[in-house]
């Protein structure tokens, strides 16, 4: 049943005597009505419903009687717990049955299995049974056997395949259940080739239906040759069922399609209806899998064809295939189907079914649902073949009048092919517009779907403005849960198709403030990326945000950006900088700008990331409206107890800048450089790697905060990573470097010396001292287990912030701080530690009994692929070593050059080293780590002495 | 391929008949069922009888207390399914006399093999009512 989808015992609604009784067509004439002209038949059926109680005439046979008792039993179950226990106690029942090899009632048991089958239990102790039961000479067993082979044998090839294939990776019930089905399958085949060749045309007529419903490839190469013969059998209901049952094989094992050609093309010259149907069929099939099936037929059978289709439609009434007059609409749409694959691409053939196709269009009848689907599929063949404007025309107007059909059936179908058509025609569609801009506001959500679709491929340079129009204020009153597709749809439109940056702004905002709610994140980062760089919109795109924030307020998105913006462009909002002519005045005070923020941070919807931009936003005004410089720092100061660490860290961090650090806070808040609009969109369009190769070439030369702006643009800059990524450690490190503009090399963020002293300042400046250490405790659970922990680790971070602040002050009356160079450095050009170039650490690259090797290492400055490598050489041993030689290889992509050394005596017990300067460019810098071999020649004692080794713990990055 | 699968559902969203021409587990059948049902009996009469749904397209249409829902694929001709689910009804109500729920309900097996003459491995096979029906009515004959 399929509402059990979980297994919570849910209450299944109780009928008895419900409306199960009703008769399914009371109400309905012998043809389908069209609901337009009686909306309310169905209504009818549930008034109008009669009765019959038809109880007497199915209790004929016992079989049915024992099924019945337990339909009755799960009927009367009131929860699906009920259910499952009386479908336990049955399968129990089945399964001794099974087990007892039960003949009598077997036949009884696979039609309880099947329904037990239908209600979503498994089933698969029945797939034995099934053969039994197909084994078994009787009609009506065999008759119950394939359908119940049919309906409970499971497809599991795979499975198969895979045991056959590595026996010993599975566990063994796998196995047994793999030779169960192996066995079903093979000798269901043995079986079924029997039956094929049964005297009795009707088993034969059961063991194709069941071949063709599911046989697998092994099964279709070993019975195609039966069912190739089957389709000139003299029965033209086997012949049909051949015919499908070919399809099935071809399907299955392309290879053998050659084989079906010929026997195909003669099924098209029958006139039985059943066989000329999936004769046709068969055709079509063989066409898609074969070239050369395509060929032959468009060749021989494309004239034979539109014959038979002129047939059809001229056919005088036939009572058995009539459908509200029309004869056999099925054969129509199939025949249809048939010449569109053999017209498409084909000129002669598509010339060959022009008046046939010409005739379909004009003479059916469209106030039918019959001929409407006759139409339909002839429009779709008109589309398909080869040009012919005269045919395309009356296609499109069908269309036309489909689209205006009043029935939702029809108008759907409409849209559908207008899809199609678009590729064809794209004028004649864009005729339809304003229609089609209707369907997108119906009330039915298939029709909406559909419509949306199509607007979205009609948009063009030419139109999108008003059809953006048109869809934005719809999107007004739309339902909610349509504005997800259309939100993403026009901001998708509006992206690709905007003409110039205003208007893109100007919808953004609309969007924004109608379905901020819907608006996905990289949407709305593409807006940012646009307004920083549309320079001279600064001033309007503030003052629009501002007041659209005034009446949205309640849009996440919208204020993000809102944020975003006021906390950059601050100033021009007060002071109406960059008024275009089409805007009205605003006035707008500091104050205000800092209730807009003030308002968004402690709504009780803000999330983390709208927070987190708050307060950046804050920070920077505070820079920007030195009036309000107060007011800013105590909304700041609300969050220094913040749970959440992010929020806590940076109210802290903003705090101390406020309240410390005058001096430097403009350096520190200045606006944000223009974010690169093509390595924006390249991101998105998951170029990633190109940018990360562009900053590995100029990571050491470059300031790396370009570089690393390449590849993580806005994300990094507005360190709006917070709630994405769960690392909150390194966030106070690299906001500050992100606020900054700049970044440390990768290499120097393993143990940067030099690079480490400019970091620190600023770290301390910020008193957060060690990060990772102190970051990693500082989990928000850990701080609200405890009050008391709280206490103390807040005040570990005060004393961790006094002893750095009277430091800056002793130093910086002495004029020339280190800080204040760094944060020079860092506001205007590249950063001082780039200049001094990165520091590695020395390693011990050799070391023995008798000898210790030292390498210290440097760079030269604008020469990242060289390195410097200055070797120090310590005596270990109590004698002195003379003739002291070293030597060293590498291998290829490496060069190495090496100076003469200090010495050639190295004195005894480390009393004195020999130095020697080595100069390795790395031709695969950033690629391959440094790699040496060494090799060192000394007399002690006035005896000769090698020492040899490998060095591989160079630094990385060298 | 053209039909995936036909069900017949009644108004409380209980399968009466489910036949699937594509292999899925008992789980997922049990899954997509409940989905779709939930979609379709959602509707009202003014909307369209079709809905999209995963990669389906599912065809429906009410009568009485019994949905019918097919679920075709992309390719398929909607108006089509349409008349076929009305022939498969006259077919059914030719034999049962004013079918109704419970015929399908505890003649299961034969409705099966009414709906195995009309469609097979998806394709339609035969659209006259009396041709589908002889096999079933010679069974029924000799039994």
């Amino acid at each position: 049943m399929g509402q059990h989808t979980t297994g919570s015992d849910r209450a299944i609604p109780h009928f008895q005597d419900g409306p199960d009784h009703e008769s399914l067509l009371v109400g309905h004439s012998s043809q389908i009505m069209e609901r337009t002209s009686k909306p309310s038949w169905n209504r009818a059926l549930d008034y109008g419903c009669k009765i019959c109680l038809r109880g007497t005439s199915y209790c004929f046979l016992l079989a049915c009687q024992v099924k019945r008792d337990m339909i009755r039993a799960i009927r009367a179950c009131k929860t699906a717990a009920e259910e499952r226990a009386v479908v336990r106690k049955e399968c129990a029942a089945i399964r001794s049955a099974v087990s007892e090899n039960d003949q009598d009632y077997r036949h009884r048991n696979l039609a309880k299995l099947m329904f037990i089958h239908m209600l979503g239990y498994p089933t698969h102790f029945g797939q034995m049974e099934c053969l039994k039961l197909i084994a078994s000479p009787g009609f009506p067993e065999k008759r119950i056997g394939y359908l119940g082979l049919m309906l409970l044998l499971d497809e599991r090839q795979e499975v198969l395949m895979l045991v056959t294939n590595s026996l010993k990776q599975y566990p063994l019930y796998i196995w047994f259940y793999a030779f169960d089905y192996f066995s079903v399958i093979s000798k269901s085949s043995s079986i079924l080739l029997r039956d094929l060749n049964h005297s009795n045309q009707y088993i034969v007529g059961l063991a194709l239906c069941a071949l063709g419903n599911i046989c697998s490839a092994e099964m279709a190469r070993d019975l195609a040759p039966e069912v190739e013969k089957l389709l000139q059998f003299r029965d033209p209901n086997i012949r049909k069922k051949a015919a499908l049952c070919s399809i099935r094989i071809v399907r299955k094992v392309p290879d053998l399609a050659e084989n079906f050609i010929n026997p195909a093309a003669s099924l098209l010259k029958e006139k039985h209806h059943g066989v000329l149907l999936t004769g046709i069929q068969l055709c079509t099939d063989l066409c898609r899998v074969s070239a050369e099936a395509l060929e032959y037929f468009r060749k021989k059978c494309t004239e034979g064809l539109v014959k038979v289709l002129k047939d059809v439609v001229n056919s005088p009434y036939a009572p058995e295939y009539d459908i509200s007059g029309i004869a056999d609409p099925f054969l129509h749409i199939r025949l249809l189907r048939l010449l569109r694959v053999l017209g498409q691409g084909d000129a002669d053939a598509s010339d060959c079914m022009n008046d046939i196709l010409a005739q379909v269009a004009t003479k059916t009848e469209s106030n039918k649902n019959a001929g409407n689907a006759i139409l339909y599929e002839c429009v779709e063949t008109i589309m398909s073949i080869e040009d012919n404007s005269g045919l395309r025309v009356l296609a499109i107007n069908i269309l036309g009048r489909f689209l205006s059909n009043r029935d939702n059936n029809i108008r759907y179908v409409a849209l559908n092919m207008l899809m199609k058509a678009i590729t064809v025609d794209t004028q004649a569609v864009q005729r339809h517009r304003p229609t089609i801009l209707e369907c997108v506001k119906d009330s039915d959500a298939s029709i909406r779907k559909r419509a949306l679709e199509l607007v979205y491929l009609l948009v063009n340079e030419s139109n999108v403005k008003p059809l953006t129009k048109e869809l934005i204020e719809y999107l007004e009153v739309s339902d909610q849960e349509f504005k997800g597709d259309l939100t993403a749809k026009i901001c998708s439109i509006v992206e690709k198709l905007s003409p110039e940056k205003i208007w893109y702004i100007d919808q953004m905002l609309k969007v924004l403030s109608e379905a901020g709610n819907y608006v996905k994140d990289e949407v709305w980062h593409a807006l940012i990326v646009v307004i920083t760089n549309a320079s001279n919109l600064h001033g309007y795109t503030v003052r629009s945000l501002y007041r659209a924030v005034q009446t949205s307020g309640e849009k996440e998105t919208l204020v993000r950006v809102a944020v975003w913006c006021i906390g950059e462009y601050g100033e021009m909002l007060v002071n109406n900088v960059g008024v275009l002519d089409v805007e009205e005045p605003i006035t707008v005070t500091e104050s205000d700008a800092v209730d807009v923020i003030e308002v968004a941070i402690k709504h009780h919807t803000t999330d983390l990331t709208t927070r987190a931009m708050c307060l950046i936003a804050l920070l920077k005004l505070s820079c920007r409206f030195p009036t309000c410089s107060q007011r800013i720092k105590d909304v700041i100061v609300q969050d220094k107890g913040n749970l959440v660490l992010e929020l806590q860290q940076r109210s802290i961090e903003f705090n101390s800048i406020i309240e410390k650090h005058q001096n430097i806070r403009s350096a520190l808040v200045e606006r944000m450089p223009v974010l690169d609009e093509a390595t924006y969109s390249g991101r998105r369009a998951g170029s990633l790697p190109a940018a990360v190769s562009t900053s590995q070439g100029a990571a050491l030369n470059l300031s790396n905060g370009v570089a690393k702006a390449a590849a993580a643009p806005l994300v990094d800059l507005l360190d709006l990573s917070s709630d994405d990524t769960p690392a909150p450690s390194s966030s106070g490190n690299d906001f500050l470097q992100d606020l900054l503009g700049v970044d440390l090399s990768p290499a120097s963020s393993q143990a940067g010396q030099a690079q480490k002293s400019g970091t620190d300042v600023l770290l301390d400046l910020l008193s957060i001292g060690s990060p990772s250490a102190q970051d990693s405790s500082f989990t928000p659970n850990a701080l609200s287990k405890s009050s008391q922990d709280d206490k103390t680790s807040m005040g570990a971070l005060e004393r961790l912030s006094s002893p750095s602040a009277p430091s800056i002050q002793a130093s910086s009356p002495a004029g020339g701080s280190p800080m204040m160079d760094l944060l020079d450095g860092f506001a205007s050009g590249p950063p001082l530690a780039e200049a001094n170039g990165p520091a590695y650490p020395s390693v011990v690259a050799f070391e023995s009994n008798s000898l210790r090797v030292m390498f210290n290492f440097s760079k030269q400055p604008g020469n990242p692929q060289t390195t410097i490598i200055e070797a120090t050489f310590m005596n270990k041993s109590s004698v002195v070593y003379t003739d002291f030689i070293f030597q060293a290889a590498v291998p290829k992509f490496l060069q190495l050059h090496l100076d003469p050394a200090s010495s050639n005596s190295l004195p005894e017990s480390g009393d004195g080293s020999i130095t020697q300067k080595l100069r390795v460019t790395n031709s695969q810098h950033g690629k391959k780590a440094l790699v040496m071999r060494i090799r060192i020649n000394y007399k002690a004692n006035s005896k000769d002495t090698l020492e040899e080794g490998q060095i591989s713990n160079f630094p990385r990055d060298l | 391929m053209g039909i995936r699968f036909i069900l017949m559902v009644n108004k409380q969203g209980q399968t009466r008949l489910a036949q699937y021409f594509e292999y899925l587990t008992i789980d997922q059948r049990r899954a997509l069922e409940g989905e779709i049902v939930r979609k379709c009996l959602a509707r009202n009469e003014q909307q369209c009888s079709f809905v999209e749904h995963r990669n389906y397209k599912i065809v429906y249409r009410r009568y009485a207390s019994l949905f019918f829902l097919v679920g075709v694929d992309n390719e398929e001709n909607e108006l089509a399914i349409l008349e076929f689910i009305h022939l498969l009804v006259e077919t059914m109500d030719r034999h049962f006399g004013n079918v109704c729920e419970l015929d399908i309900m505890f003649h299961l097996e034969k409705a099966h093999f009414m709906l195995e003459e009309m469609v097979m491995n998806g394709c339609i096979v035969e659209t006259s009512k009396s041709n589908i029906l002889a096999p079933i009515q010679l069974m029924d004959k000799a039994s």
